[in-house]
C-alpha cells in the first residue's frame, strides 16, 4: 500500500456551500460538489491508520474508511463503492447529513484538519448512482418470514432493508403521507434534496419491500392485524416528541415548536397546501430560535428563505470553545464552536441565555424576558445556570421556535397498543438486542435509543435487523 | 535428565574450545599428550562451570593407542600394535549391572569375532571433580580385543564399528549416568579419555596420562561449554572422530533424513553387517555426536576421512565463488546424496591415519594453526594456547570459511585447502557424472507465462483458502509490486491462532525458531553467497555408495514453481520420473462421522495412496487442492504434506520420491517456508499467481506491471523471504532446511502432533483434528455461501470491527490516552479491563490464567507504587525509531521514577549525561549494545548502569536491520558516529557471538569497559530458550530478559512480527524452571517483556518468575502513539516515531503521562498483591503455584489447551526462585587492575606512562578497564596521543583493546587473537611478531577474527595478516594489515581500511561508508569485492597522500618490509591500489557526477 505525507501537504478541502445571495432565495440543496480529481486528492490524505478510529471509534456503522479513501485516492471507484456498500446501506444519506463522527475521531483530526470523510462518502455513492453500479439488492430466496416495520425513517429504511436482503418478506408502514420520516420531515430541502429518498425508496421497492403509507399503527390497522400477517415487528417510530418551554406565556400564538415548522416548510416544498391560519411563516418578523443546535440551524436558514425580517438564536449553554476543551479530548466527538451556512446567511447568536417569559398581544407574541446566566458548579457537583444579577432584558420576537431537543418519551397511542413496558425515563423498554416487553416486537433507531443522528439510526436498524434475523432462523 | 515443566533435554547446547596437536613427523611421544593436556589447560576460559564451579562441561583428549603404555608400563601381553583393539567403557557403578554389562558385550564381541584379551579397570581420582560430576562418574575400564578373523587396518575398524553399533543397540542401558553404558572409543588406532570435567582435570583424573610411556603422535582435545550443567559423561567430546566447536543449526533434519534413509543403505564393505549399523544415530546423543556418527560410517564405508568431511560439511560453492568445473562438480555430486549438516562448526578430527581440521561455510569459529620447524603443529580456537619460541616457528595461519587442512600421519604431508579438494574432486570423474546423468528439463525454471484463470470464480475460491483483502492489497500486492515482502511496524496483538475466533490457517499455530547464543543467523542479503535455495528431486538413499547414477537426479533452482514449471514436471517422460497427482481433499458431508472423523481418514487414505503409488514407480507426487469437487473441502496443506512426509519416512520410502505441492492456500513466505520445513520438496501457489494477475489486469498493483513480471516479482519475494526464515535459524541451504521442522507449535493438541508433525515441540496442547477439520470446513461455508465481490476485510495488520481482533483497540488506547491526560485511575481501570478480561474474547496465553484463592492482605500493608515502580523498565526504542522528544521524555520519567529506560541501538547524545538545572536527567539508565554497536564508544559504556546485550528482537528473532539514509539526519549521524545520508545496516548476528563462550567473552569485555554497570542480555521466547539462559547464567550475565514475539519494532517484515517467535508465557517458564533446576536461578534477575500492558500482566510475570517488567508500546500510546503502525514509513502523524521537524512539532507527551501510566500500573498490581496475600514483590516472584486456567472460559477451540507444563514449578523453596546474589565478575585477575596499580594519578594528571609487560592468550580484554577509567574522566576526547602506553609480548588473548580510549597505546610484539580492537574508541593498537620470527610477517596470520568490530576512532597497525570479517561495522578508525579473510569491511560505514596483500572473499558487503585501499598485486580484486554497494576506483591525488601517510605510520610502528617496499617503490607501486568507494558516501560526499547521482538505486534496500 503506497503511503505518503500528502496529509501534510494537501489542505483539506471542503466542498463549500453556494454563493449567499444565490442560495437564500430557494430550498436547493446549499453545500456544492467537488470534481472528482479534487476528491481523490483528499481522499490520499488518509493515512490509512493501523487502528482507525475513524472506522472503529468514530463511525457507528464501522464504514471501513481507510479502504475507501485508499481505493478514491487511486481512482477506484467501483471498489470503493462495494466496500462502502458493505457496511452502509444508504451512504446517500450519511453523505450528505452526517456530522461526521469519524472526522471527529480521525487522527490527522489531532492536529491539522481531519480527511474529508463525508464528501468522499457523498461522492463515492453519488459517482456510483451516476455510472448506474447501484442496483437493487434483490434477494436469491425468500425464506418465507414476515415482518413489518413500523416507520419509514432512517432505522425503518435500514431494517427493511437487511431483513429484506436475508429473504424476509417486508412490509414497512408509515403513518405520513410520505416515506422518510425525519430525514424528509425535519431536514429542510436545502441540505437534503428528497429526490435522493426517493431514489433510495425506489430501489427498495424494486428489492421487493412493501410500503404502506398514511398507516397509523392502532388506529388504521390493529395489533392483531399486524401480529396475524407478520412474524416479527420492528418499532422505528422515531423519538419526536419535543422537549418543551415551560413559561409563562408559552401559550401565545407564533411560538411553535422548530420540527412543526420544519416540517411544513417541507411540505410546502413537496407541494402541499396549508391555509394562512395553520402556515408558520418568518417574512418579515423577527423570529427568535430557541436551541443552538442542528435544528435550530435548520430552522435559521428556513427563516432566511422566508424572508425573516431579523432572526436571533439564544441558548442556555456556553458557547463552545473554538478548540477542544481539556475534559473533552481527542477520540471523542469535539464539542466545538461551528457555524453553519444557515447561521451565515443572516442571524445573532447568543449564549448563556435563558428565557423566563414570553409576553404577548393579544395572544401573538411580541417578545421573550430573558436572563444571562452564569454556570456554576452546584451543591450536588453539577454544573448549574445562576442568572446574573442584573442580566435581564427583553428580546423583542413575533416567531419564537422552540429547537430544544427531544424528550425520547414514547408514542402513548404505540405503548398501548403493543402493550409495552416502559423505562424510568419514559421510553419504551428493550434489551441489547432491541426486544421488547412483547414477544415479537422490536425497536430500534430513536425509538429506543432517544433522538441521535441519522447515521445511529441506520447503524441501529441494520443492528436489530440482524437480531431480528436471529430469531426467525 | 528428563522433561520437567517446559524445559526439556533436547535444547541443550554446546560449543567450545577445541584443538589439537600433532607431530607431523608421526613420532609419538609422551610430549604430544602433555601439550594437548595444555591447551586444555589454556582454553579453560572457553568452557564453563555451573553452579557447582568444580564441575566443569565436559572435556577429553583423542589420542593414539599407547601401546608402549599398555606394553611396557603395565606389562600387558598384547599382539603388535594395529593388531589389538581398545575399547574406553564407561559402565554402570553397581558391581551387579557392571557384570552383566559385561558378560553382554563379551558375548557379542564372541559373536562378532573376537577375543577377549584383558580387561582393565581404569584407575581414576574421583576427588578431583566437582560434587555433580561426581555424583554421575561411572566406572571406567578398558577392553583389548583380537579378531578371531585376524583383521587390522580399515576392515578391523569396520569390524570395531559393527560391534560397537550391536553392543549400543543391545544394551537396554542409557548411555548417561552411574549406571548407563557408553563406549567412548573402540578403535585399534585411536582411543578418548574425556569425561565430565574441566580441561585441568583431565590428567588429575586418568592419571594413565600422566606416565611417560603413555605416547602419541596426535592429540585431539576439546573443552565443553554446555548451556546446561545437567551431568553427561558421554557428551563430552572428543567423539570417537571428532571433536566440534560450534553446532549443527540443521541438526533436525539432518536426523529426520539419516532415519528416512538408513534403511536402505548397502556397502560391499561391510556386507550384511551393514543392516547392524541402524540405527546409525546414538540416541541421546549431541549434533556433533551424532555428526561424529555418520562421519564414521561414511569413512568406514570407503571414503577418506576428509571426502567425508567434505560431503557432510562442504564449503559454500554458488555461482559468486570462485572455483574450477571438477570441484564444483564434486559438490554438485555430493550435494545430491547428502544435505549439508550445517552451523557453526570448527571440527578437528581423526580416523588415526589422518589428523585434519575443517571450517563450516561461513567461517564462523576461530581456527589458527602454528607449525615450526622441527615438525609439530598445534591447531586451536585461539593462538598462544602453547609457548612456541618465535625463532621456531615456520608457519602461521589460520583456516578460512569452508576450508579444511590435512595431514597424513603416516607420510607427515602437510596438506592445506586446495590441494586437498582438487584432489578429491578427481577422485572419480563427479563432474562428468553430473553432467552425463542429471535430467535436463527443457525451459524448466524459465520466464513464467501469463496466467490464466477464471476471474467468475476467483473469490469464491479465494474465500476457500481463507484470502482476506488484507493478503491482496498487503501481501501479495507487495510482494508482486517491489518484490519484496511487506514491512510493518510494532508488535503483534492478536489472538494467538488457537484463541482467534476467524478460522485459521494452520500455518498460524507455528512459530518459526531462530538462532540466537548459542549459533548466529545468517544475513541472507550481505552474506547471500553462503546461501542456496537448490533442491534436488530424486535423492538416493545409499550414501555409502559412490557410482554415477546417484547423479541423475533433477535439479531445483529454487523450490517455487510456475504453472509453467509443475506442468514440464508432470510431463516428464522417463521410467523413473513418473509423476502423479492426488488430491488433498477431505469430504465435508457425512450422516455418521464428524468433520474430525472424515478428515483423518481421508489423510489416512491419502497417505497410504502416497505409498502405493510410490511402490507402483511413481518418484514424483504432486498433492494438489486445485479444482476440487463442491462436496469436498481441501486439507490444510500443511497437515497433508507433514502426514505424508512422516508416513513416508516411517516406511522407509520418503527418498523414494519428491513431494511436490499444488495449493491454493499458501501465499506469503510463512506458508511456503512451513511446507518446505516439514517436507515439501517444492511448492506451486497456483492461487496466489492467480490472483496476482488479477490484481495486475485490474491495475489495482502499486506499480503497474504485467502479469509475468508481477509474478518474477513475486516468486523473487518468495525466495527472498525464504532465505530470511532459513538464515534466521542460521541454515544455509534449502536442501538441509528442508523436513528440519525449526518450528514450535503453539495449540495443537499431542495427539495430532505425534501422528503428523512428531518430533516438533508443542507445549501447551490445543485443538485436535475435529477443530481443523472445522476451521477448514468455516472457509468452505464461506466459499459456497459467501456473496459479493468483496473477501472478508481480515484485520491482521490493520484494526477492524469485523476483522480479528486486536488488544489495542481504539477503546482502549483513548481510555488510556484519557486517564492519562486527566489522571484518572477510574478510567485507567477501563482500559486494565479492556486489556484483562479476556473471559469473553480470548487473546494471550496468559488472559485464560486464574488466580488461585488465596488469603489477601490490606492492600495498605503491601509494598507502596513508588517501590513497584522501580521493577519497571521501557523497551529499547532508539533514537532514530522514535523521535527526540519522545526519547527524553521516557529517559526524564523512567530517572525521575528510579526506574531504567533504555537508549535503544543508537547511541546515546553525550549531552545527555549532564544532569539538567532541574535535576532530570536524559541519560538512560540501559545502554544496549546491539549487532550494528553504533554509538557504542567507551564513553557511552561508561554512562551506563546497566549495558544490555540484545540477542533478538521479538518483533524479527534472526534477523538484522536497516536505517535507510534518508532517515539519518545530522544528528542522528553524530549519535552514531556516522555520516548524514549513509544507510545503517545492522547485522543479523553480533559478529562477535557465534556461540555461547562468545557471549561470555563479549560480558567479559563489557564488564571491563564498565566494572560498576550490570550486564543484561535480552532473549527471545522460543522453545530451548531456557537452556539458552543457563547457558548465559554461567557466562555471568546479571540480568536475563525473556521476550516476547509480540513485542513491538518501528520495522521489519510483517511475517516475521507475526510468525517468528514464542509467547513470553512459555520462555519464561522454561527459564525459571530451567535455572531453578540448575541452581542457577538464585544468581540472575529475570526480565520479561512482550506487549505487557497492565498491573495483571505484571503480576502473572512475577508469578512465572520475572522480577522485572519492560514496557514500550504501552509507553509510546502514553505519549500519544495510536497505533498507526507506520513508524517504517517515517509518517507518525503524533512525532512519536518519526525524524520529520514538521511532525515531531505535534509530539504532545510529557515524563507525566509515562509516570503517571507507571503509577496506575503499580497501583493496579498492589490491588492484586492484596489479593494474593503479597505485601513485598519479591514473595510473588515464581509463585506459579498460585495460577490456574481460568475454568469460566468456554471457548471451542481452547478446550484443549494444557497449561501444566507452564505452571510447573521447580522449587517449593522460595528463595531458590528468586535472584538473592551477585553474580561473580570473573575481573578479579584482569591485567588492567594491574597496570592501574603502575599508572597510579597518569590518568588524573595526564603524566606519561609506559608499562612493558608479557602477555597470554589467558589475558582477555587487555586495555578495557583503563581505557574506561579514561571515559570517566574524559568523556569520549579521552587523553592526548600515546599518553599511556603497554608495550606487551607474546599471544594476547581476545579482545585486545576493546572499547580502547583515545590516548591508550597498546604495542603488542608476538599475536593477538579475535576481536583485537572492538569498538575502539580512539586508541591506538599496533601488533608485529615478536623479534626474532623467521617467517616473512605479510604471509603469516597475526590477529584473529572480526577485528575493529564497531570501532569509532582510532588505529590500528598489523604487521601481518587477519582473519575473517576485518573492520566489520568500523565506523572511524583507521587500519593497516597485510592481507586478510573473507568479508572484510562488511556494514562498514565510515574510516579507512588499508590492506597491503590478499582479502578473501566478499569484501565490503553492506558497506555504505568509509574508504579502503586494496594493494591489488594480481588484478583480481573485483572478483573478491561485493561490488552491490560499492564502486571501485582509481586513487586520486588526495587519497594518495592519505595513503601514503598511513603507510608510513605503518612502517613507522611496526617496520613492516612490505610497507617499506612499497613506499620504496611508491611511484610504480601507488597504481596497484585499488579504491573502494561505497556509492552512497560518494554521493553524500558530493563526489558523484549529477548524473550519476540521479540513478535510482533500490536494489536490495529494505527497511
Amino acid at each position: 500500500m503506497i503511503l505518503n505525507k500528502s496529509f501534510l501537504t494537501v489542505a483539506r478541502r471542503d466542498p463549500g456551500v453556494r454563493p449567499l445571495k444565490e442560495r437564500v432565495h430557494d430550498y436547493e440543496p446549499v453545500e456544492m460538489e467537488l470534481s472528482q480529481d479534487i476528491v481523490r486528492e483528499q481522499a490520499s490524505r488518509c493515512m490509512n491508520c493501523g487502528v482507525p478510529f475513524c472506522h472503529a471509534f468514530g463511525c457507528p456503522l464501522e464504514n471501513v474508511v481507510p479502504e475507501t479513501n485508499h481505493a478514491v485516492a487511486r481512482g477506484e471507484w467501483k471498489k470503493a463503492l462495494d466496500i462502502l456498500l458493505e457496511t452502509s446501506p444508504f451512504p446517500e444519506f450519511t453523505g450528505i447529513v452526517c456530522p461526521a463522527l469519524c472526522e471527529g475521531s480521525c487522527v490527522n483530526g489531532q492536529d491539522g484538519y481531519s480527511v474529508t470523510n463525508r464528501e468522499i462518502e457523498h461522492t463515492i455513492i453519488e459517482n456510483g448512482f451516476a455510472n448506474g453500479w447501484v442496483l437493487p439488492n434483490i434477494p436469491k430466496r425468500r425464506i418465507g418470514k414476515r415482518v413489518a416495520v413500523i416507520g419509514s425513517g432512517p432505522a425503518g429504511l435500514a431494517c427493511a432493508e437487511y431483513l429484506n436482503r436475508a429473504g424476509v418478506d417486508v412490509t414497512v408502514y408509515e403513518k405520513a403521507e410520505y416515506l422518510g420520516g425525519i430525514m424528509r420531515y425535519g431536514i429542510p430541502d436545502f441540505r437534503l434534496s428528497k429526490k435522493i429518498i426517493e431514489r433510495r425508496i425506489a430501489l427498495m421497492q424494486q428489492e421487493g419491500i412493501h410500503f404502506e403509507t398514511g398507516i397509523n399503527i392502532g388506529t388504521d390497522a390493529s395489533p392483531e392485524y399486524i401480529f396475524r400477517k407478520n412474524d416479527a415487528m420492528v418499532l422505528t417510530c422515531g423519538a419526536r416528541t419535543p422537549r418543551d418551554l415551560k413559561i409563562p406565556g408559552r401559550e401565545l400564538s407564533g411560538i411553535h415548536f422548530a420540527l412543526d415548522y420544519l416540517t411544513q416548510q417541507n411540505r410546502l416544498n413537496g407541494g402541499e397546501i396549508f391555509s394562512p391560519d395553520e402556515t408558520m411563516n418568518a417574512k418579515d418578523k423577527r423570529v427568535v430560535v430557541i436551541g443552538g443546535g442542528d435544528t435550530g440551524a435548520n430552522c435559521i436558514g428556513t427563516a432566511v428563505r422566508q424572508g425573516a425580517a431579523s432572526i436571533m438564536q439564544i441558548e442556555i449553554m456556553p458557547c463552545p470553545p473554538v478548540a477542544r476543551a481539556a475534559n473533552n479530548p481527542w477520540p471523542e466527538w469535539p464539542r466545538v464552536f461551528k457555524e453553519s451556512a444557515s447561521h451565515k446567511e443572516g442571524c445573532v447568536r447568543k449564549w448563556n441565555i435563558n428565557t423566563l417569559e414570553a409576553i404577548g398581544e393579544n395572544g401573538i407574541v411580541k417578545a421573550l424576558k430573558c436572563v444571562e446566566v452564569e454556570w456554576k458548579r452546584g451543591e450536588d457537583g453539577r454544573m448549574i445556570p445562576v442568572p446574573k444579577q442584573n442580566g435581564e432584558f427583553i428580546l423583542e420576537a413575533d416567531l419564537v421556535l422552540l429547537a430544544m431537543g427531544f424528550t425520547g418519551h414514547a408514542i402513548p397511542e404505540i405503548v398501548d397498543a403493543f402493550n409495552l413496558k416502559l423505562t424510568e425515563r419514559g421510553g419504551i423498554y428493550h434489551d441489547a438486542n432491541g426486544k421488547t416487553s412483547t414477544d415479537g416486537v422490536y425497536i430500534a433507531g430513536d425509538a429506543a435509543s432517544g433522538p441521535s443522528l441519522v447515521v445511529r439510526a441506520i447503524a441501529d436498524g441494520k443492528r436489530v435487523a440482524l437480531k431480528i434475523l436471529e430469531g426467525l432462523t | 535428565m528428563k522433561a520437567q515443566g517446559l524445559y526439556n533435554s533436547q535444547y541443550e547446547h554446546d560449543a567450545c574450545g577445541v584443538g589439537f596437536v600433532l607431530n607431523m613427523n608421526a613420532k609419538k611421544e609422551h610430549k604430544i599428550v602433555e601439550n594437548g593436556v595444555n591447551v586444555l589447560v589454556n582454553l579453560l576460559h572457553r568452557g564453563a562451570t555451573g553452579a557447582d564451579v568444580n564441575t566443569g562441561d565436559g572435556a577429553g583428549l583423542l589420542l593414539e593407542i599407547p601401546d608402549r603404555f599398555f606394553k611396557e608400563s603395565l606389562k600387558m601381553k598384547l599382539p603388535a600394535m594395529g593388531k589389538y583393539a581398545v575399547g574406553m567403557l564407561f559402565l554402570p557403578e553397581a558391581d551387579a549391572k557392571r557384570r552383566t554389562v559385561r558378560t553382554m558385550f563379551e558375548r557379542i564381541a564372541h559373536e562378532e569375532n573376537f577375543n577377549v584379551l584383558a580387561f582393565r579397570d581404569v584407575p581414576c581420582k574421583p576427588e578431583v571433580l566437582g560434587e555433580s560430576a561426581r555424583e554421575v562418574m561411572p566406572h571406567v575400564a578398558q577392553i583389548f580385543l583380537e579378531s578371531k578373523l585376524g583383521l587390522d587396518g580399515d576392515a578391523l575398524e569396520r569390524a570395531l564399528l559393527v560391534l560397537r553399533k550391536r553392543a549400543e543397540h543391545e544394551s537396554e542401558l542409557p548411555a548417561d549416568g552411574c549406571d548407563g553404558f557408553y563406549i567412548a572409543s573402540l578403535s585399534a588406532r585411536t582411543i578418548v579419555y574425556k569425561g565430565m570435567m574441566t580441561g585441568p582435570q583431565v590428567p588429575l583424573f586418568y592419571p594413565d596420562l600422566k606416565n611417560d610411556l603413555f605416547e602419541s603422535a596426535v592429540a585431539v582435545v576439546h573443552q565443553r561449554y554446555s548451556t546446561n550443567t545437567f551431568p553427561s559423561w558421554p557428551l563430552a567430546q572428543p567423539f570417537r572422530f571428532l571433536a566440534h566447536n560450534g553446532e549443527i543449526n540443521t541438526i533436525r533434519g539432518n536426523r529426520n533424513w539419516m532415519r528416512a534413509r538408513e534403511a536402505n543403505i548397502s556397502s560391499p564393505l561391510f556386507g550384511e553387517d551393514v543392516k547392524k549399523l541402524v540405527p546409525i544415530l546414538e540416541n541421546g546423543s549431541s549434533d556433533s555426536g551424532n555428526l561424529d556418527n555418520v562421519l564414521e560410517v561414511l569413512t568406514l564405508g570407503g571414503r577418506e576421512v576428509g571426502h567425508s568431511m567434505m560431503m557432510l560439511m562442504p564449503q559454500a560453492w554458488g555461482k559468486k565463488h570462485a572455483m574450477g568445473p571438477d570441484l564444483r562438480g564434486f559438490f554438485e555430486f555430493h550435494a545430491g546424496i547428502m544435505e549439508p549438516w550445517d552451523g557453526p562448526a570448527a571440527v578437528a578430527f581423526t580416523d588415526g591415519k589422518w589428523v585434519g581440521a575443517t571450517l563450516d561455510r561461513n567461517g564462523l569459529r576461530p581456527a589458527r594453526y602454528t607449525i615450526t620447524n622441527d615438525g609439530f603443529m598445534v591447531f586451536a580456537s585461539e593462538v598462544g594456547v602453547l609457548d612456541i619460541p618465535a625463532e621456531n616457528v615456520k608457519e602461521k595461519g589460520s583456516l578460512r570459511p569452508g576450508q579444511m587442512l590435512l595431514i597424513n600421519m603416516e607420510t607427515g604431508r602437510f596438506y592445506k585447502d586446495a590441494e586437498i579438494k582438487s584432489r578429491f574432486a578427481r577422485k572419480v570423474p563427479y563432474r562428468r557424472w553430473v553432467k552425463e546423468n542429471h535430467i535436463d528439463i527443457h525451459g524448466f525454471f524459465n520466464a513464467v507465462g501469463e496466467v490464466v484463470g477464471d476471474p467468475s470464480t476467483l473469490v469464491k475460491r479465494q474465500r476457500l483458502f481463507g484470502y482476506t483483502r488484507e493478503d491482496l492489497e498487503i501481501i501479495l500486492n507487495a510482494m508482486a509490486s517491489s518484490g519484496v515482502e511487506p514491512i510493518g511496524s510494532m508488535g503483534s496483538d492478536q489472538p494467538l491462532a488457537v484463541l482467534s475466533e476467524k478460522p485459521q490457517l494452520l500455518y498460524w499455530y507455528f512459530k518459526q525458531l531462530f538462532a540466537q547464543v548459542t549459533n548466529p543467523p545468517i544475513d541472507p542479503i550481505r552474506e547471500e553467497l553462503v546461501m542456496s535455495l537448490m533442491t534436488f528431486l530424486g535423492i538416493h538413499d545409499n550414501f555409502l555408495a559412490e557410482e554415477p547414477s546417484q547423479a541423475r537426479l533433477v535439479k531445483f533452482r529454487y523450490p517455487v514453481l510456475s504453472n509453467e514449471d509443475l506442468g514440464r514436471i508432470r510431463t516428464l517422460n522417463y521410467d523413473d520420473y513418473k509423476s502423479v497427482t492426488i488430491k488433498m481433499a477431505f469430504p465435508v458431508l457425512s450422516d455418521r462421522k464428524s468433520a474430525g472423523e472424515l478428515l483423518e481418514e481421508a489423510l489416512d487414505a491419502l497417505c497410504r495412496n502416497v505409498e502405493e503409488k510410490v511402490r507402483a514407480g511413481y518418484s514424483i507426487i504432486i498433492l494438489s487442492d486445485k479444482d476440487l469437487p463442491e462436496e469436498m473441502a481441501p486439507m490444510p496443506a500443511l497437515l497433508a504434506v507433514s502426514a505424508v512426509n512422516q508416513y513416508l519416512s516411517r516406511r522407509a520410502i520418503r527418498t523414494s520420491c519428491g513431494l511436490i505441492l499444488e495449493t491454493g492456500e499458501a501465499r506469503e513466505v510463512m506458508h511456503v517456508a512451513s511446507l518446505l520445513g516439514f517436507g515439501a520438496t517444492a511448492v506451486n501457489p497456483y492461487l496466489a499467481f492467480e490472483s496476482i494477475a488479477e490484481l495486475s489486469r485490474a491495475g489495482e498493483l502499486d506499480v503497474h506491471l504485467g502479469v509475468t513480471e508481477a509474478i518474477e516479482h513475486y516468486i523473487d519475494a518468495m525466495n527472498k523471504g525464504l532465505k530470511k526464515v532459513m538464515s534466521r535459524m542460521g541454515i544455509s541451504t534449502l536442501r538441509s532446511y528442508r523436513n528440519a521442522q525449526v518450528f514450535e507449535i503453539v495449540g495443537i493438541s499431542s495427539k495430532v502432533v505425534d501422528k503428523y508433525f512428531a518430533g516438533t515441540a508443542s507445549r501447551v496442547g490445543g485443538i485436535g483434528l475435529e477443530e481443523i477439520a472445522k476451521e477448514a470446513l468455516m472457509r468452505w461455508r464461506s466459499s459456497i455461501e459467501g456473496q459479493g465481490a468483496l473477501l472478508p476485510v481480515g484485520g491482521e495488520y490493520r484494526y477492524r470491527k469485523d476483522g480479528e481482533r486486536h488488544l489495542w483497540t481504539p477503546e482502549a488506547i483513548a481510555n488510556l490516552q484519557i486517564s492519562l491526560r486527566t489522571s484518572d485511575y477510574a478510567r485507567y481501570k477501563k482500559y486494565a479491563a479492556c486489556i484483562n478480561d479476556q473471559v469473553k474474547h480470548q487473546s494471550t496465553l496468559r488472559g485464560l490464567f486464574a488466580f488461585k484463592k488465596t488469603n489477601s492482605v490490606p492492600i495498605e500493608e503491601v509494598e507502596p507504587a513508588s517501590e513497584i515502580v522501580k521493577r519497571f523498565v521501557t523497551g529499547a526504542m532508539s533514537y532514530g525509531a522514535i523521535s527526540q522528544e519522545a526519547h527524553e521524555a521516557i529517559a526524564i520519567a523512567m530517572n525521575r521514577i528510579g526506574a531504567k529506560s533504555n537508549c535503544g541501538e543508537g547511541g546515546e547524545d553525550p549531552k545527555r549525561y549532564e544532569k539538567l538545572s532541574n535535576g532530570d536527567s536524559l541519560s538512560s539508565a540501559t545502554k544496549q549494545v546491539a549487532s550494528g554497536r553504533f554509538g557504542v564508544t567507551s564513553e557511552y559504556l561508561v554512562n551506563a548502569k546497566e549495558i544490555q546485550i540484545k540477542i533478538a528482537q521479538g518483533a524479527k528473532p534472526g534477523e538484522g536491520g536497516q536505517l535507510p539514509g534518508h532517515k539519518v539526519n545530522e544528528e542522528i549521524a553524530r549519535v552514531r558516529h556516522s555520516t548524514p545520508g549513509v544507510t545503517l545496516i545492522s547485522p543479523p548476528p553480533h559478529h562477535d557471538i557465534y556461540s555461547i563462550e562468545d557471549i561470555a567473552q563479549l560480558i567479559y569485555d563489557l564488564r571491563n569497559a564498565n566494572d560498576e554497570a550490570r550486564v543484561s542480555v535480552k532473549l527471545v521466547s522460543e522453545a530451548g530458550v531456557g537452556t539458552v539462559a543457563a547457558g548465559v547464567a554461567k557466562a555471568r550475565a546479571d540480568m536475563i530478559l525473556i521476550s516476547g514475539y509480540d513485542g513491538g519494532t518501528g520495522a521489519s517484515p510483517l511475517s516475521s512480527i507475526k510468525h517468528a517467535g514464542a509467547p513470553w508465557e512459555l520462555g519464561l517458564s522454561e527459564t525459571q524452571t530451567t535455572l531453578v533446576l540448575n541452581s542457577l536461578r538464585s544468581r540472575v534477575r529475570l526480565q520479561v517483556d512482550g506487549q505487557l500492558k497492565t498491573g495483571r500482566d505484571v503480576v502473572i510475570g512475577a508469578l512465572l518468575g520475572a522480577e522485572e517488567f519492560g514496557f514500550a508500546t504501552a509507553v509510546l500510546v502514553s505519549l500519544g502513539c495510536v497505533m498507526m503502525r507506520h513508524c517504517h514509513s517515517n509518517t507518525c502523524p503524533v512525532g512519536v516515531a518519526t525524524q520529520d521537524p514538521e511532525l515531531r512539532k505535534r509530539f504532545k507527551g510529557t515524563p507525566e503521562n509515562v509516570i503517571q501510566f507507571f503509577m496506575f500500573v503499580a497501583e493496579e498490581v498492589r490491588e492484586y498483591m492484596a489479593q494474593l496475600g503479597f505485601r513485598k514483590f519479591d514473595e510473588m516472584v515464581g509463585r506459579s503455584d498460585l495460577l490456574e486456567m481460568n475454568k469460566a472460559i468456554d471457548f471451542w477451540k481452547a478446550k484443549g489447551l494444557d497449561y501444566s507444563g507452564i505452571l510447573y514449578s521447580a522449587s517449593k523453596d522460595p528463595s531458590a526462585t528468586h535472584c538473592t546474589e551477585h553474580q561473580a565478575t570473573g575481573l578479579e585477575g584482569a591485567l588492567d587492575y594491574e597496570f592501574l596499580k603502575e599508572i597510579g594519578d597518569g590518568i588524573e594528571t595526564g603524566r606519561k606512562v609506559v608499562i612493558e609487560h608479557p602477555i597470554r592468550n589467558i589475558h582477555r580484554t587487555v586495555g578495557t578497564i583503563i581505557s574506561s577509567r579514561i571515559a570517566r574522566k574524559y568523556g569520549y576526547k579521552g587523553l592526548p596521543d600515546d599518553s599511556i602506553t603497554l608495550r606487551l609480548k607474546g599471544s594476547a588473548g581476545q579482545s585486545l583493546g576493546a572499547f580502547g580510549a583515545h590516548g591508550l597505546t597498546i604495542e603488542l610484539e608476538g599475536e593477538a587473537n579475535d576481536y583485537i580492537g572492538k569498538g575502539l574508541s580512539g586508541g591506538k593498537i599496533i601488533v608485529r611478531p615478536a623479534a626474532g620470527s623467521k617467517f616473512a610477517p605479510e604471509d603469516n596470520v597475526i590477529g584473529g577474527n572480526v577485528i575493529l568490530y564497531g570501532a569509532t576512532s582510532g588505529e590500528l597497525y598489523l604487521n601481518g595478516r587477519a582473519g575473517e570479517r576485518f573492520a566489520i561495522r568500523n565506523s572511524g578508525a583507521l587500519a593497516v594489515v597485510e592481507g586478510i579473510g573473507d568479508h572484510a569491511c562488511e556494514y562498514m560505514t565510515g574510516g579507512r581500511v588499508v590492506v597491503l596483500g590478499p582479502t578473501g572473499i566478499n569484501f565490503g558487503a553492506g558497506m555504505s561508508g568509509g574508504i579502503a585501499y586494496v594493494y591489488d598485486e594480481n588484478g583480481r580484486f573485483d572478483s573478491l569485492c561485493n561490488t552491490e554497494m560499492v564502486d571501485l576506483d582509481t586513487l586520486d591525488l588526495n587519497d594518495e597522500s592519505e595513503l601514503k601517510k598511513l603507510l608510513e605510520n605503518h612502517l613507522r610502528y611496526t617496520l613492516s618490509p612490505k610497507a617499506k617496499r612499497i613506499l620504496e617503490n611508491w611511484e610504480r607501486e601507488r597504481e596497484r591500489f585499488v579504491k573502494v568507494f561505497p556509492m552512497e558516501y560518494r554521493r553524500v560526499l558530493g563526489a558523484m557526477s549529477k548524473k550519476d547521482s540521479e540513478v535510482p538505486r533500490t536494489a536490495k534496500t529494505r527497511e
